[in-house]
């Protein structure tokens, strides 16, 4: 009512301030990028916050800002120099540290240390993005996959065993390997589909409840005989042949881990843009995920798609595993992908945080990414725990959950149904 | 409770719901509203109970004006609704649903539940609505938790009562104990206004019958009335349509419908032995009063819903419980009856929207590659031809007025070859102007040698388009007869007489 308002004042009175606010909207509301980078501001205007109520020296000062004039002003400056610090650190251990560069520029020497943080952060971000791209696809058909951290770890599974426990070129070992991790998502996806397309059995609960399964099958496998690493107790794997390994860009002298990786991300993107966008089985899930009445008068087996939909999702997020595995540990523990490392988790919120977009998954996994990475450099050069980082994470993605809180903070008039459309809808069916 | 509703007019943006309406409920009385889905008879009602507040006019209970800013108001102030999708909570008991909201406590909070149970034994002996206070609602069969809902209103003291379809959900039996129980709060003094789309049921309960029709009164009047008069109150239009076509050729029949049974989704037999036949290059016009099987008839012949027995020929060709990708395959055009839940899908664009249905036919794709130039051209040709008012084919079909909105599904089921066509109430919620154009395209159609099966409630709509009129009552076709009978016939038939006894 009150936009509807506003509207026709805006129209009655040119010159009001509603006019003026509404030149300001005209470029923004719309569009989901600036949404997501105001949240990305708040974010870290919150992240600011929690540094400053969380450092000593901070509150310190804040505390003396009435022993003396000069108080209040060296209360500001240390709440920036601490604030700034921490930020800058983010900054510099993941995307780029000015004074390595001109330390590079200047001797010609230690290029690799200048390229490192990206480096860091393109290799945490490879795995994710195909993890994102699955769970986003699934979305876009209505189907809410939260198993894909189960299904990259049956992926991981399947790829370290083809990878350590046979010999070939690497020129069909590698894709093999590879093929095995699609394969294993895909076995660990299908459980889900067949179950919700048959049965009605709602995917939730069940992809949940699977995560665990394979968690615990995850241990036995590395506790059992030909898994297990020989003459090891612990829970580990063999370790992959090297001809089963995705080598580094830059060689293994380089020290830069980012690895080949990234060109099997770059394909993956690019068949999602096309599945999503110009194949008929892409139309008919989107039809499917949009109104599936609709979908059934048109025609659309609603069984067949509920089933391809997790044999494409989980086989992409047994890649997102595999890719894992063989491009940085090359062997498989007690700890992959669980807990904090769970980009199968992450992938849910990334995939949430891109509208289920391929474009915007890139970008939302690089961001969760660089985060997490520039979080461990600052907490070693400031000592602000890296869990700040996630605070941060967690803060944009609720913005964007929440597009309308946004509108209003930034005084943005809110469109409505135009603005941001939530790429999920609720939990039932 | 004499509640008095003087010139109540309620706009949806362009749209007006409610036109001017005034209405006088009498203590004790029972007040039919009767009008087809869409006439406004909900909103009114949820003007009455505060959930909607009225542009214009007034509601004035036992002689004071009143205004609701929400439905607790119109609570306190003695209206009770009965909704026809329950307010229940299903895993609670009947005690706790009725007193929900309005708990009586003991000391620290506590729900008092002997006197919440104590409470519904009260009303319900009053009233004579047996019911037992522990039993969970989602035990319950429906006739019951409607009841509950009952309880709860009067429990609440309402002295006007407002129950909305509450005859969509029930069997026969049930209908028959929930009119026992209107008329007996009735002779206690309270005031009901029942809603409803059914000529039998306010023939056999009301005191005052008022036909809405598209957000206007037509009249108020008594029981006696014949459900003839009542039908074509109801399904009447202040605008004359007419069409011009010339006389039908048919030719070979292209679909053939024997002896069709097929179940609601409560299980009932709601088609219950159709026979009917469609010759191409004729239309077949399926009139009836809404509710009467037509639109289970349409989901079975779009392969949607399950046959329990009889036969469906296209063509001379059996495809009685085919999938509705099959259906289409058989050369099937279908106009659903709710565009936006069956015929589109809102969030994509117009173009994407045209060719919802053939994504895989050429040229529209090439192995498993959408082509998007023929999509894109596609669209261009179809906004031209069928004059779709939209700024471009990749504009959300949400963004189009309802009858642009209908023009893309027919643009979309005409350019397709088509064996038979059904189209469901091809022109609800549209302006003349677009009627009229729906009209046009299917004439056309069929005058190009098309078989045509329009279902309508609309008797203008039959009379404008129908070669021959197929009269549907509770599953049945009561008769198949000429476009030249009277609508006092047709009348009578849609209540039920044979084409026979009709013309006696």
């Amino acid at each position: 009512m009150t936009e509807n308002m506003a509207d026709v004042l805006a129209q009655a009175d040119p010159g009001s301030p509603v006019e003026r606010r509404s030149l300001w909207t005209r470029f923004s509301s719309k569009s989901p990028v600036v949404l997501a980078l105001l949240a990305l501001v708040l974010g870290f205007l919150i992240g600011a916050l929690v540094i400053i109520f969380s450092t000593n020296t901070v509150l310190d000062a804040w505390r003396g800002i009435f022993s003396s004039w000069g108080a209040p002003g060296h209360a500001l400056k240390v709440t920036f120099d601490n604030v700034g610090a921490a930020y800058r650190a983010m900054f510099t251990g993941s995307v780029f540290d000015p004074s390595q560069f001109w330390h590079s520029i200047a001797t010609g020497k230690q290029w690799d240390n200048t390229l490192t943080p990206l480096s860091e952060t393109l290799t945490y971000a490879t795995p994710l993005i195909i993890a994102s791209i699955a769970v986003g696809i699934a979305f876009q058909t209505g189907i809410f996959n939260i198993g894909a951290n189960g299904q990259a770890i049956m992926g991981g599974i399947a790829g370290a065993s083809i990878g350590s426990m046979i010999n070939m070129p690497a020129i069909v070992h590698i894709p093999l390997t590879l093929a095995a991790g699609i394969v294993g998502g895909m076995v660990a996806g299908s459980i889900p589909g067949f179950l919700k397309a048959y049965t009605g059995a709602h995917e939730v609960i069940v992809t949940l409840m699977l995560n665990y399964v394979i968690a615990f099958f995850l241990v036995f496998v590395l506790l059992s005989t030909p898994f297990q690493l020989p003459g090891q107790s612990n829970d580990i794997s063999r370790t992959m042949h090297s001809s089963a390994q995705l080598a580094p860009l830059f060689g293994a002298a380089s020290g830069l881990r980012v690895s080949y990786g990234i060109f099997i991300a770059a394909a993956v993107v690019y068949f999602a843009w096309w599945f999503l966008e110009r194949s008929s089985l892409g139309f008919d899930f989107r039809i499917t995920g949009n109104n599936p009445n609709a979908a059934r008068a048109s025609g659309i087996n609603a069984r067949r798609v509920i089933v391809v939909v997790f044999l494409i999702s989980g086989g992409l997020a047994g890649l997102a595993g595999v890719v894992q595995v063989s491009s940085t540990t090359h062997y498989v523990d007690g700890n992959f992908l669980i807990g904090s490392a769970g980009i199968g988790f992450t992938a849910i919120t990334v995939a949430l945080l891109g509208r289920n977009r391929p474009m915007g998954i890139v970008w939302g996994s690089l961001l969760f990414a660089a985060l997490g990475v520039g979080g461990r450099n600052m907490q070693a050069a400031t000592g602000i725990p890296l869990d700040l980082a996630t605070i941060i994470q967690s803060v944009v993605v609720l913005f964007v959950a929440t597009p309308v809180l946004v509108k209003e903070i930034f005084r943005l008039r809110s469109s409505s149904a135009q603005g941001i459309q939530l790429a999920t809808k609720g939990w039932g069916s | 409770m004499r509640i008095e509703l003087r010139g109540i007019t309620k706009r949806f943006g362009s749209f007006t719901a409610n036109d001017r309406i005034d209405l006088v409920v009498e203590p004790g009385e029972i007040h039919c509203l009767l009008g087809e889905n869409g006439a406004g008879k909900s909103t009114l009602m949820n003007v009455i109970f505060g959930q909607l507040q009225p542009e214009e006019g007034e509601i004035v209970i036992d002689g004071e004006t009143i205004k609701f800013a929400n439905s607790g108001e119109a609570v306190r102030r003695g209206i009770g609704m009965v909704h026809q999708h329950f307010m229940l909570v299903p895993v609670f008991s009947v005690a706790e649903n009725v007193v929900l909201g309005f708990e009586p406590t003991k000391s620290f909070d506590r729900l008092d539940r002997k006197k919440a149970a104590d409470e519904i034994r009260r009303v319900s002996k009053e009233y004579g609505l047996e019911v037992n206070p522990d039993a969970v609602i989602e035990e319950l069969p429906v006739g019951l938790q409607q009841r509950v809902e009952i309880l709860k209103a009067l429990s609440q003291d309402a002295e006007l009562l407002i129950l909305d379809e509450p005859t969509a959900v029930l069997t026969p039996q049930e209908i028959e104990a929930l009119m026992a129980i209107m008329r007996s709060l009735a002779k206690a003094g309270k005031s009901i206004l029942f809603i409803t789309h059914k000529l039998k049921e306010v023939r056999a309960v009301g005191d005052v019958i008022t036909v809405i029709r598209q957000g206007r009164v037509v009249g108020s009047v008594p029981p006696t009335t014949s459900e003839a008069e009542l039908a074509t109150m109801m399904v009447g239009r202040d605008v004359k349509l007419t069409v011009t076509k010339e006389a039908a050729a048919p030719g070979d029949e292209v679909l053939e419908i024997r002896d069709l049974v097929v179940r609601d989704d409560r299980g009932l037999a709601v088609v219950n032995g159709v026979t009917l036949n469609v010759r191409a290059g004729e239309i077949m016009a399926l009139a009836g009063v809404q509710g009467n099987g037509q639109t289970e008839l349409v989901e079975a012949l779009a392969g949607m819903r399950r046959i329990e027995s009889g036969t469906i020929t296209v063509r001379g060709r059996d495809v009685t419980n085919n999938k509705p990708r099959e259906m289409l395959d058989e050369g099937l055009g279908h106009i659903p009856e709710d565009r936006q839940r069956n015929g589109l899908v809102l969030s994509m664009s117009v173009a994407d929207n045209l060719v919802l249905n053939t994504p895989r036919r050429a040229p529209f794709a090439r192995r498993g590659t959408r082509n998007l130039d023929a999509v894109e051209q596609n669209a261009r040709q179809q906004v031209k031809d069928f004059d779709i008012r939209t700024t471009s084919t990749r504009e959300l079909v949400s963004s189009l007025s309802g009858g642009n909105q209908q023009k893309v599904i027919v643009a979309r089921e005409l350019s397709r070859p088509l064996a038979f066509l059904v189209a469901s109430q091809p022109t609800r919620g549209l302006d003349v102007g677009s009627i009229e154009y729906v009209h046009r395209q299917i004439v056309n159609q069929r005058n190009e040698g098309l078989g045509v099966l329009i279902v309508s409630s609309e008797l203008d709509e039959v009379f404008a388009l129908g070669d021959r009129i197929a009269v549907m009552h509770e599953g049945r076709i009561t008769g198949v007869v000429d476009a030249t009978t009277s609508r006092e016939t047709i009348g009578l038939m849609m209540a039920g007489a044979s084409s026979q006894s009709a013309h006696d």
